[in-house]
């Protein structure tokens, strides 16, 4: 939920992950502006795809090809919406998750992400994802990775949502904390072996 | 994807701080160096021992500071050996300032200097970037620094005990950690008098909660932390 501005970590309670009609979750890293402007477009959308009335409703593989060609169009203007977008979603029980960049790089997967957790979170995905995993492990391993980022990414800050889509919808939860750990017995005296270095 | 951290020098970024008070002085610091934006170490331990009775608080670039007070750190046990007694505080951060003032155009490194003498009981010289040297009742620096003027200009006053310098230190790191970016992990503190030097150590889940942060918890799915609430200041 972190809003860096350079170094500062101005704002803490960012809304990152937004629903996107009945079947589609987007979650953004990069410029806040850019992100809420799209979410503007994608309101917009489907709005007028549910004014047809007519059943149809737009899945998460349709709002990622939209958000492929707004990316990659404006990237070719050189005015690019300076995000990296995640995008998950569940339509006629089948899964989807995919992610669009500002450059236009898109592609579906497993596990994607944003930022410094494309290095720190998805070697830990790629070791212990695996297929029909439950809610509950989806939200440890997901926890696991968030804590790495929170140690090692220096724009991180401690407040997290997690956000599920099923078939019946998508929830957001409210925000909230995870437990750091520093008591190791390491880091009490570091320099006690080397006086005047770390 | 930027790569440019993986390039990047070791910074310190940091928050560190020195102050007086009715028998010696307290210097904190937090605990992150970073590599542009990875946080290379999250324990770090950024108050350095020059010699018994006088520690330096090191932020800036990590290499620049390192070189620097392991030469005054030579430097200074030479000169205790010609003298024939503890270095004083003054010594200590006059030395401080030659390097940094001889060789400004190449280092990139602010110091607080804080210790105990027999002749000046505690004393805090601040060493900013160009090598000027002051004095100062309290002295602060780095990033982090920043976030702390208008706090300190409120909260800071003359003649405070041990425990109120030293909360008032964790405090302060404690804040500039919450909005510095380059700052982090765990609040240490030096406390130098003519009793002799304490170390301790705040890890970052004891600090006490500010705007906007919440309490900590195992997982979305376990309830609300079992452990007490952390301080309130």
């Amino acid at each position: 939920m972190g809003g860096s501005y350079g170094s500062t970590l101005r704002y803490k309670s960012v809304q990152r992950l937004k629903p996107i009609g009945k079947h589609t979750l987007l979650g953004a890293g990069g410029e806040i502006s850019d992100f809420q402007e799209i979410v503007r477009y994608l309101d917009e959308l489907i709005l007028y795809d549910n004014m047809w009335d007519d059943g149809n409703s737009l899945g998460p593989k349709e709002v990622h090809n939209y958000l492929n060609r707004l990316m990659y169009n404006r990237r070719n203007k050189f005015n690019p919406l300076w995000n990296t977008l995640v995008l998950g979603g569940v339509k006629n029980g089948q899964k989807y998750l995919g992610t669009v960049n500002m450059i236009g790089v898109h592609y579906e997967e497993n596990h994607v992400a944003t930022g410094f957790g494309n290095h720190l979170a998805r070697p830990i995905f790629r070791d212990e994802w695996h297929e029909d995993m439950t809610f509950e492990e989806g939200v440890k391993l997901l926890e696991k990775c968030m804590l790495v980022l929170l140690y090692r990414d220096r724009s991180a800050v401690n407040k997290l949502q997690i956000a599920k889509i099923t078939e019946e919808g998508a929830t957001i939860s409210e925000p909230y904390a995870i437990k750091t750990h520093w008591e190791l017995e390491a880091f009490k005296n570091p320099a006690t072996g080397a006086v005047g270095s770390w | 994807m930027d790569m440019d951290w993986m390039n990047a020098p070791h910074s310190m970024g940091t928050t560190i701080i020195g102050v007086t008070y009715n028998g010696g002085v307290v210097l904190g610091a937090d605990s992150r160096t970073s590599t542009g934006m990875y946080v290379a170490n999250r324990a770090s331990d950024k108050i350095t021992q020059l010699t018994d009775n006088v520690y330096l608080c090191r932020s800036g670039s990590a290499a620049d500071s390192q070189v620097v007070s392991d030469y005054v750190r030579y430097f200074l046990h030479q000169h205790i050996i010609q003298l024939g007694q503890p270095a004083t505080v003054k010594v200590t951060a006059n030395l401080i300032r030659l390097l940094s003032y001889n060789n400004k155009n190449t280092l990139e490194t602010g110091l607080i200097v804080g210790g105990w003498d027999k002749y000046e009981g505690g004393s805090i010289y601040g060493v900013p970037l160009g090598g000027t040297m002051l004095q100062l009742p309290f002295a602060i620096g780095g990033s982090g620094s920043s976030y702390l003027y208008g706090f300190l200009d409120q909260a800071w006053k003359e003649g405070m005990s041990k425990d109120e310098a030293e909360a008032l230190v964790v405090k302060s790191v404690s804040l500039a950690i919450a909005r510095d970016g380059a700052s982090g992990g765990v609040v240490r503190t030096v406390v130098i008098n003519s009793e002799g030097v304490t170390r301790n150590f705040y890890p970052g889940d004891k600090l006490p909660l500010w705007h906007e942060e919440l309490p900590l918890r195992n997982s979305l799915l376990e309830e609300a932390s079992s452990e007490a609430e952390p301080m309130h200041p």
